[in-house]
C-alpha cells in the first residue's frame, strides 16, 4: 500500500503532474481570496468558461492563447458591464448568459478549425500528458502571479474593502481592477492543461473559502489558502494514482473535503461553534445571572 | 469659531456652478454654487435622489464636471486627493464588516497615501493610528475584527482613519445612521473638537432635528443648490419646504391644542424619517403670521 502511495513521486510524467499541480495551484490560492472577498466567484466561472473562444481563434491564428484567452475574457466582462448598465437585467443574469454564449461559440468555432488539440484536453486538462516546459510555464505564472499579489496586497485589500477610500487616496483604481482581471485570465489559461476550463473555477474559489472561513486576518486567510490548496494537490494526485481515477476531478474532490471539514470544524466561523455560541447565547438570555 | 467673514484664506470647499451629467444623459446636479468656510461643520440636506451623492463625487474629483469648478482649500479637487486633504467616511450599509481586517488595519488604511511604494508602515505611521484610536476612545478594541463592533463603534473606527489620514476635507455620509442618542452626541463632541482644529466636516444627513443642534453651516440641495449660509440663516421652514416639497412629513399643533390658554403659538414638527425638528411658536416667524391648517402632511 505504502507502496503504491510513494510510486508517483518516482515516476516522470507524475513528478511533472505533481510540481505543475502544486504550482497552479498556489498562483490560484492567492488569487481565490481576491475573488471571495469581492464576490467575484461568478465572474471567475463566467471568465473561465468565456475564454474558449479565444482560445480557439488563437490557436487557429497562431497566436499565443494567453492573448486570445485574455481578449475573450476582457470582452466577456466588458459585455457584461455594458448590458447590466444599459437594460435592467441584474448583472448575474446578463453574466449566464454571456458566458455560456461565449463557450458555445467557442465549441462551435472549435469544430470550424482544424485545432490538433483535443477538446476534451481543453475542457478537462491532460495533467498526465505534461512536458517539462509545462512546468517551466506554470513555474513562472506561479511566480510572476503570486509576486504581484504579495506586493500589492495592500493595495489590492483597499479597493476590495473600500473602493471609495481606495480613490480618494489616490489609488490607481482601474489599474488594479483590471490588473487583478489580467492575472485572472493568465492563470485560467496555465490552468487549462492541468484541470481545464471547467473545473479550474474550484481552485479559483474553494481555498479562498477556507481561508475565509478560517480566520479574520488577510495574511493569515492567504496562508489558509494556499496551504490547503497544495495539500489537495498533492493528496489529489497520489490517490488518482492509487485509485486509479482522474486526477484534475480529484484534486478537486480533495479541496472539497477539506472545505466541507472546515465548514463544519472551523474555530470561529464553522457551523458547530457557531451553533455552540447561538445556543450558549440563548441560555444566557433565559437564564440571567 | 467658525470664521465666515474672512475672505483672505481660501475657503474650505468652494464650488461656483457645477453642473454634473452623467454617461446616460442624466444631470444630476445642475448650476450648484456654494462656499463652506474653514472650521466649519456643514450639513448637505436634501431628499434622496437630490443629488448628495453625486456632490460628494464631485468634490472628490470621482466625476467629470460638465460645467463649473470645484475647489477644495484653494486647489481644483483632483489634485487635493493626490495630497490626501480629503477623507471619507461611508454609511455603515456600505461597509462589509465580514471582511477579514482588524480595527487597527482600518485605521492603518488612512495613512497608505502617506506610505511608500511597497506601503511599509513607518513608526510615524503606528504613531498616527495609535493616537487616532486613543482620541476615538477604540484603543482597547484595536485587535478586534470590525464585525465584532457596535454601531457607533464602527463610526468611530473610520473618523479615526480620517484622523490618520491627517485630512483637512472630512465627507461623512449618514454618520447617525443605526447609532443611538447617546453614541450620537459623543461623535458630534469628536467632530466638534475635529472642527476647532480647523478642518471642514461635510455631512449628509437625514437626522434633521440634530442639524441645528451640532452644524455652523447648512448647505440645502434638490438637483441645485437651494439655500447655503450659517445654520440659524438658511435652516428655516420655508427652505425646508422649498427643498422636501411634499416628502418632508411635518405637524402642527395649534395653540388651542396645545393648552388650555389664550396661548396661540404653534408647535411645529418637521421629520423626513428619523429625528425631527422642532418649532415651537416665536422661535418660527413662518408658523406665527401664516394661517396654517392644524394638521397637513403637505404644505
Amino acid at each position: 500500500m505504502l507502496e503504491l502511495l510513494w510510486l508517483p513521486f518516482t515516476i516522470d510524467f507524475m513528478q511533472q503532474a505533481l510540481i505543475t499541480a502544486v504550482l497552479l495551484s498556489v498562483a490560484a490560492a492567492v488569487l481565490s481570496c481576491f475573488l471571495v472577498l469581492r464576490g467575484w466567484a461568478l465572474m471567475g466561472d463566467a471568465i473561465s468558461h468565456a475564454v474558449l473562444p479565444g482560445i480557439v481563434l488563437a490557436y487557429a491564428a497562431g497566436v499565443p492563447v494567453v492573448i486570445g484567452a485574455f481578449i475573450a475574457g476582457m470582452f466577456c466582462t466588458i459585455a457584461t458591464g455594458f448590458m447590466t448598465e444599459h437594460s435592467r437585467l441584474k448583472e448575474d443574469t446578463v453574466m449566464g448568459v454571456v458566458f455560456s454564449g461565449m463557450f458555445a461559440l467557442g465549441v462551435v468555432l472549435f469544430s470550424f478549425f482544424a485545432i490538433d488539440v483535443h477538446l476534451h484536453e481543453i475542457l478537462f486538462g491532460d495533467i498526465l500528458g505534461l512536458t517539462w516546459r509545462d512546468v517551466w510555464q506554470t513555474g513562472l505564472v506561479a511566480l510572476v502571479s503570486v509576486s504581484l499579489v504579495w506586493f500589492r496586497r495592500k493595495d489590492l485589500i483597499i479597493h476590495s474593502f473600500d473602493p471609495q477610500h481606495a480613490k480618494a487616496i489616490g489609488l490607481p483604481v482601474r489599474a488594479l481592477h483590471y490588473g487583478l482581471l489580467v492575472l485572472l485570465s493568465i492563470v485560467i489559461v496555465t490552468a487549462l492543461k492541468v484541470v481545464g476550463i471547467i473545473l479550474v473555477i474550484a481552485l479559483l474559489i474553494a481555498p479562498g473559502a477556507i481561508g475565509y472561513m478560517m480566520t479574520d486576518r488577510f495574511d493569515t486567510m492567504l496562508l489558509y489558502a494556499v496551504s490547503s490548496a497544495v495539500v489537495a494537490s498533492v493528496t489529489g494526485i497520489v490517490l488518482s494514482f492509487a485509485l486509479d481515477s482522474a486526477p484534475a476531478p480529484t484534486i478537486v474532490l480533495m479541496l472539497m473535503l477539506i472545505f466541507v471539514l472546515v465548514f463544519l470544524f472551523a474555530p470561529v466561523h464553522g457551523l458547530i461553534r457557531s451553533k455552540r455560541r447561538a445556543r450558549y447565547a440563548g441560555h444566557v438570555m433565559n437564564n440571567p445571572g | 469659531m467658525a470664521d465666515v467673514g474672512n475672505n483672505q484664506a481660501p475657503a474650505g470647499i468652494e464650488a461656483n456652478n457645477v453642473t454634473v451629467t452623467y454617461r446616460n444623459g442624466h444631470t444630476a446636479i445642475r448650476d450648484a454654487s456654494f462656499s463652506i468656510p474653514n472650521a466649519t461643520i456643514c450639513a448637505l440636506v436634501g431628499v434622496n435622489g437630490s443629488g448628495k451623492s453625486t456632490l460628494f463625487k464631485a468634490i472628490m474629483g470621482f466625476v467629470p464636471l460638465a460645467a463649473g469648478t470645484v475647489e477644495i482649500l484653494g486647489k481644483p479637487a483632483g489634485r487635493a486627493l493626490k495630497r490626501n486633504t480629503v477623507a471619507y467616511v461611508p454609511q455603515n450599509e456600505d461597509v462589509d464588516w465580514d471582511f477579514p481586517v482588524l480595527v487597527e488595519d482600518v485605521v492603518m488604511m488612512g495613512r497608505f497615501g502617506h506610505m511608500g511604494f511597497l506601503r511599509r508602515p513607518s513608526k510615524v505611521d503606528h504613531e498616527h493610528v495609535e493616537s487616532a484610536l486613543r482620541r476615538v476612545d477604540m484603543l482597547e478594541y484595536r485587535h478586534r475584527q470590525i464585525g465584532q463592533l457596535s454601531g457607533g463603534q464602527k463610526k468611530r473606527v473610520f473618523l479615526a482613519r480620517a484622523l490618520a489620514q491627517e485630512s483637512r476635507i472630512i465627507l461623512l455620509d449618514e454618520p447617525f445612521g443605526g447609532v443611538d442618542v447617546k453614541t450620537e452626541e459623543s461623535i458630534i463632541t469628536l467632530m466638534r473638537s475635529m472642527r476647532d482644529e480647523g478642518r471642514v466636516m461635510l455631512v449628509s444627513t437625514h437626522n434633521l432635528g440634530s442639524v441645528p443642534q451640532f452644524c455652523d453651516h447648512v448647505v440645502l440641495i434638490n438637483q441645485t443648490v437651494l439655500a447655503d449660509g450659517p445654520a440659524d440663516v438658511v435652516f428655516t421652514r420655508e427652505n425646508l419646504e422649498q427643498a422636501f416639497g411634499g416628502v418632508l412629513r411635518f405637524h402642527v399643533l395649534g395653540g388651542q391644542d396645545l393648552h388650555d390658554d389664550d396661548d396661540a403659538r404653534e408647535v411645529t414638527v418637521i421629520t423626513d424619517d428619523e429625528r425631527p425638528f422642532v418649532l415651537y411658536g416665536e422661535n418660527d416667524p413662518a408658523a406665527k403670521s401664516e394661517k396654517v391648517p392644524d394638521k397637513t402632511d403637505q404644505p
